[in-house]
Parts: structure tokens; sequence; C-alpha cells
């Protein structure tokens, strides 16, 4: 294995493949605290050249977490196809790039290529695209899932209807509820993020959302996004989800951090199966994002966008209804600034996309970082066109229980109109439906959330 | 609007314009033609424009349709707010856009002394010694003491206490001048009452969570309950949360915490907080744990 190059006769020599990882990425700051960015710009190029160069069976045969160390490395590395594995075992990074771009290489192709491919190979090639070949080529996929309805047809634009409220109060959510659905938000699911975190309140939420959704026949699903074991003792009392939730991370020591290991997740998967208010199969929804593992001490010297992909392997062996990465939360020390959010919310798009895992986007930012709601809206831009299959929304971006901002209900339906994606297909004929859309957009009724009042 | 109404809306602004500028000397707008030459005018000012007349300018405010005010009260959200095509309305976005510039500048700030010295809270440093930019950037530093504070713990502290009390200011002090009281004495008055005894209470100058393991291992507490302030949020900059843990100690992951957010006017009422706080604390001491590990032992 090559890890050395020479630039205009400057020598670079790196160590280890992780080295060669983290330096080939766009400038992060996350990657700066961790200690692995590159030293100079020059260098960064010079990690990018190595890195193309490498073959694809040199980054299986050298894990960056050992396989007895890790079990996100054993469900990455076991749940690869074999047969596609050896047809593209020598081919170089930069020849992945190059296949993945070719015009004569679309959905089918991609999805057959994904099966041959671990989270780190993934991650490498996403280190040497630029933001259009990004989108250009996330654009090309298309994951559809299935759990009360489907979603991710080419041609649509899914989203979370998000209406959380600041001491989880019941009818306060429905109203901000009402609000979406009038704006044609909510067809990927209604997500509430509780306050308190307790089995009683998780039950209490998933029964008022179940109640409203069955009142008005609303083809969606619910989930409150505690922590799963709270959610999986509030189903076993009989609560009502359609999902079950959880914040995931791209090493098992930080799923420990997390509270949660493979074993937790196949038992939640178990349980669904039997007690689900979903027709499935697909009752998975996690959430993801880059620099979670530093911020966990788990992150074994390994660059924050390589260790998302992981997130992306652990994810796709539990066949997700949605996986959304939560690009802008995390604050300034791992995502500097607008620049710095924009390109991780495109790289984890499309490493999500060639997982083959249904992928949305948190497009958000907080408030002590350098952003605000123009970059927030050109992200969504860039994500629409990169065909992303939903996105979250709060009441004006403004979410008043997280405090942080998202995309809003109008832009949901802003993008919808500008770029011609309609609702996902069932969801969809229920707004036609309740006249909330008509002549394929929003009528004169819509925006109205009295229209849920009888 | 059909274009017949504009012009007759239009039509009346001018005329009462040009019957203000009959009355007044000093007109409310300043109009100039900009091919016109500047004419040598004593009642212009320096640069060239008249000045505009001193009026007291009026509050800037979103209005709501009366039809909606059933469901605002019921949520802080930003709903019935109405949209032209899909877009908000120009009030609406700009309301939202005065409350984002007012949380970007209260991120920091300073927390009253007075306030901590009336609640006989010391105060000591993390290894961000008090610098902004390396408190964003290096989430690491705030985890960890100065060993001139872990000196100032040692011996201004009691050591191993059943419950230890911290605050920080974290990224809002507002949300420390804002609650810290409050909740403090409510927290002391539900401990007492459940016959919990406390330590020594101390606020840290810009700490992270984290930095609870690193006290932890100075001062031996069975239980540590720590008041920060929360990103500042649009409808509140004054967001506080208590992170508590059974024993934290060097190691400790994220889950052992348990969290209550959202402690504020408009959320969990800081008088109300302690009551809450206090039966928190006092399930964890039976249980002998925190976090997902609670919720587990609870079954």
């Amino acid at each position: 294995m090559n890890l050395s190059t020479s630039l205009g006769g400057i020598v670079y020599r790196f160590h280890h493949l992780k080295e060669v990882f983290a330096k080939a990425n766009e400038l992060k700051s996350g990657d700066i605290l961790a200690g692995l960015a590159a030293e100079t710009v020059q260098e960064r190029i010079a990690a990018k050249v190595v890195l193309s160069e490498l073959l694809l069976k040199e980054i299986r045969n050298h894990p960056l977490i050992p396989m007895e160390e890790d079990e996100v490395s054993r469900i990455i590395d076991g749940d690869l196809n074999e047969v596609v594995y050896n047809e593209i075992q020598n081919w170089t990074v930069a020849e992945l790039r190059e296949y993945i771009l070719r015009s004569d290489v679309q959905n089918a192709e991609l999805r057959r290529l994904s099966k041959g491919l671990t989270s780190e190979m993934i991650a490498a090639v996403a280190k040497l695209m630029s933001n259009l070949d990004l989108i250009h080529a996330a654009n090309k996929i298309e994951i559809i899932t299935t759990c009360n309805i489907t979603i991710g047809q080419k041609g649509t634009l899914a989203s979370r209807l998000q209406p959380n409220h600041p001491t989880d109060n019941l009818d306060g959510i429905l109203e901000s509820l009402k609000e979406g659905l009038s704006y044609g938000v909510g067809d990927a699911v209604i997500g509430i993020n509780p306050v308190d975190d307790s089995v009683e309140s998780v039950k209490r939420i998933l029964e008022g959302t179940k109640e409203f959704m069955n009142e008005w026949k609303v083809p969606t699903q619910n989930c409150v996004l505690a922590h799963i074991t709270t959610q999986m003792k509030a189903i076993r009392k009989g609560a009502p989800a359609d999902m079950i939730f959880q914040s995931i991370a791209g090493t098992e020591k930080a799923n420990r951090s997390f509270g949660i290991s493979a074993e937790l997740i196949r038992e939640a998967d178990e349980l669904m199966k039997k007690q689900s208010t979903s027709a499935g199969p697909n009752t998975f929804y996690f959430e993801t994002g880059q620099g979670s593992e530093l911020s966990a001490d788990a992150h074994y010297d390994i660059d924050q966008m390589t260790l998302e992909s992981r997130n992306y392997g652990f994810a796709r062996h539990f066949n997700p209804f949605i996986v959304n990465t939560v690009v802008g939360f995390i604050g300034p020390e791992y995502l500097y600034d607008s620049k710095q959010v924009i390109r991780a919310g495109l790289e984890d798009h499309f490493m999500g996309k060639l997982h083959g895992i249904p992928m949305g986007v948190d497009i958000c930012y907080t408030n002590h970082i350098k952003a605000d709601q123009n970059d927030n809206e050109n992200l969504g831009v860039l994500l629409a066109t990169a065909g992303v299959n939903f996105i979250i929304a709060a009441p004006l971006g403004d979410d008043v229980m997280l405090n942080y901002q998202s995309m809003s209900y109008h832009d949901i339906a802003t993008l919808q109109e500008t770029f011609n994606r309609k609702p996902s297909p069932a969801f969809y004929d229920w707004l036609v439906q309740m006249g909330i859309y008509e002549n394929g957009r929003l009528s004169a009724r819509a925006g109205d959330l009295t229209i849920f009042e009888r | 609007m059909d274009s017949q109404t504009i012009e007759q809306i239009t039509k009346m602004v001018i005329e009462t314009l040009s019957e203000q500028q009959q009355h007044d000397t000093k007109p409310m707008i300043s109009i100039r033609n900009p091919s016109e030459p500047f004419r040598d005018n004593s009642s212009l000012s320096s640069n060239g424009f008249i000045p505009i007349q001193e009026i007291a300018p009026k509050e800037f405010f979103e209005d709501f349709d009366e039809k909606y005010a059933n469901a605002r009260r019921k949520t802080p959200a930003r709903i019935g707010i109405g949209r032209s095509g899909p877009r908000p309305l120009t009030k609406s976005l700009l309301k939202f856009r005065l409350d984002h510039a007012a949380a970007v500048d209260s991120v920091y700030g300073e927390v009253d002394a007075s306030l901590l010295e009336k609640l006989g809270f010391f105060t000591i440093q993390t290894k961000v010694e008090n610098d902004k930019e390396t408190y964003i950037l290096r989430p690491d530093l705030g985890r960890k003491l100065t060993q001139h504070a872990k000196d100032l713990l040692l011996s201004r502290c009691m050591i191993q206490p059943q419950v230890q009390i911290i605050a920080s200011n974290g990224l809002s002090a507002k949300a420390i001048n804002a609650n810290l009281e409050n909740v403090y004495l409510s927290l002391v008055q539900s401990l007492e009452s459940l016959q919990l005894a406390m330590g020594t209470p101390f606020y840290i100058e810009q700490g992270r969570v984290g930095l609870m393991d690193d006290i932890g291992e100075v001062l031996k507490p069975t239980v540590v309950i720590y008041l920060i302030g929360e990103r500042p949020g649009l409808v509140t900059a004054e967001s506080m949360s208590a992170y508590i843990c059974y024993q934290p100690r060097h190691g400790t992951i994220e889950s052992d915490r348990t969290v209550v957010s959202n402690i504020h006017q408009g959320g969990i009422p800081p008088v109300e907080a302690g009551a809450f706080l206090g039966t928190i604390i006092e399930k964890i001491l039976r249980y002998e744990a925190s976090g997902i590990k609670l919720v587990e032992k609870e079954g």
C-alpha cells in the first residue's frame, strides 16, 4: 500500500491509512479539534492524491478499527456482498469515483455497486468528490421504503413534521401539527422530541398523535424521539408507535455512550415486528451527525466524516424507514461555519444514499455558529436538487424546544413548488382530498390550521 | 387588490404627503430628484439631505389573524402566521430575523457577580481560562479544571458530599441570571425536606457538561447536579438545563446522566424546578444509578 506522493518536487509521506483519510477531508473544525486535519492546503491535496490511487481491497484489508475490537466494523464487513466486491476490489478510489459519475451508470447499477462497498470505501470516494459531484451522483439513486406509507420515489420530496413544545403540552403540539399539515408537511413522520424522557410522557404523546392521525385519516407515521429503551417500555405498555427512533454512532464505543448496542437494536426490531402499529416492513428511524464519536471520546483517531459513513453502514443493517443527519446541530467546534455545514450535509446525504439507505437531512444551525437562515435555505436548495428523501421542518424553522433553527413548513412547500417535487403519493392524495393541495400546489385553503377544527 | 384600487390608494397617499409638505417646515421624508444638482440651501444638512424630523418611532410588531389566537395561546411556536404563495409574510420573516439577531447577541454574556455572592457561590475556572473562541472550539478544555481550581475546591469544599450542586454559564449567562436563584433556593428546600445532605456549591466560568467528571474525581460526591445555560434559542435565551449524575468520574458515559432541560419561565418554571429536581435526585440515590441505567433499574 503506497502512502506517499511527490507534488511539484515536494514529497508527502503519510504514516497510516487513518492519516490519509483524515487529511484528505475538506477543512472541518472537528478534525482540527481531534488533531487530525491536514496542516496545509497542499498537504490536503497530497492526501487526496494518495487516496485516489489506493485500491478498494487495500481499504478493506486495513480496517481502521479492527473487527475484534468493534461490532460496527464487524457488521459493515459482514454485510458485504462478496460477488460485487470481487468485481471491484482492484479498482482505485479514483476509478470508483469515475464509475459512479458515468452517464450509463444509473440507479440500478449504483444500487448493485452499493452492496460491494464498505463504509470506509464510500467515505474515501466522497473525499475525492466536489460538491456538485456529490449532488449529481446522489440524485441518481432512488431509495424507496415503506412504514405506513411509501416514500422516496423520484419526483417526491417528503418531510418530517416536528411540532415540538417546551413543556410537551399535547394541545400545543397538536396546534403546531395542524399548521404543518396545512402546508403539506409530515409524510415522512410526525416526530416529537420530548422534554420529559419518561415512559409515561412518551406514551401520552404517541397516543395523542395517533388519535389525531386516526381522526383525520392522515396517511403517515408517528414517532416520539426518546431513548430507544424508553420507547420500548412505552410500546410494551401498549403505546401506539409506528416507528422506533434512536441516535446512532459509527463505533461500538460511541454507541455505548448513547446507551445502545447492536443487540439492543435487534431487540427493538423484534418488538416492532410484534407490537408496532404500522404496516412496515421498515420501522426504524435513525439520526446521525458528524462529530458525535469525538464528542463521546470514542473516535479512535479517525476523522468525523469517515465515522459518519460508518453510521450508515450500521444503519443499513437494520433496514430503516428513514435516516437523517442533523447536520448543523452539533456546534462550531465540529462544523465551524455555514461552508463546513453545507459540505458536511452534501457528504452525509451522498454517503447515506450510496449505502442504499433512505437519507434525509435536518438542515439546521444553532445560535452560536456562524450561519443564519439564508445559509439554511441554500443547503435546502442544494439537497432538493440532490434528491434528498426528506427534510425536517418546524414552524418558521424555529424549534421552541430544542432551541435551534431548522427548515420551515413554508420552506418545504417552497422547495416542492420551485423544483416541481410532490409530497409522497399516498400523502399527496390525502392533501388533495382535504383541499390543501389543488392543481399540484398549495390551494387557497392551505396554511390555515383551523381547517382541522370541527 | 385590483389596479384601480392601487391607483386610488397611491393618489390618496400622494395627496396626504403634499398636504403635509405644505404644513410642515420639515417634511417627514426627503425626496430629491437625483438628476438635480444640490442647491446651496441652508435647510440642507452637510451631506445634502433634508434632515428627517425626529418623531418617536413606532415599535415593530407582528400582527396575527384573530382566528388563530386560540391556537397561538397553546404554544410559543410560530404558527397561524399566514403566507404569500408558499413564503412567509414580511413581518413574520423580519420578526424571525430580529429574534435570531437577539439570540446571537446573547450568546455567552456575563453572569451577575452579586447574584453569585448572594447565593454563596464562589467561582472557579476551567482550562478555557475565559476566552470565548477557545470555549467554542475546544470543548475538551471546558471539561477540565485548572490546577488552581482543583486546589481551590479541595480547600473550600466539603469532601464526599451526598449532593454536590454546581452551576455554569455554558452558552448563556442570561439563563443563570434569570433562573439560578429560584432553582437553587427551591432545590435546597426540596433537598432539606428529603433530608439529603448538600456539599459546598460553586460556580464555573465556561464549563462543559463533562466537567462534572473532573469535579467528581476531586470531591468524590455521590450525586452531582449541574445547572448550566443552554444555547440561546429564538423564543428564549434564558433556558437552563440540569444534568444529574450518580458518582460522575472519569470514564462516565453521556447516557448515564439524567437531564432536565428547558428550565425557564415559558418551560419548566424555575420556582417549581427545585422540587422536581429534588425528587429525581432522591430516586437516583435510591437506585444508585442515573440516566439510562436509572430507567433500566426502575423497571
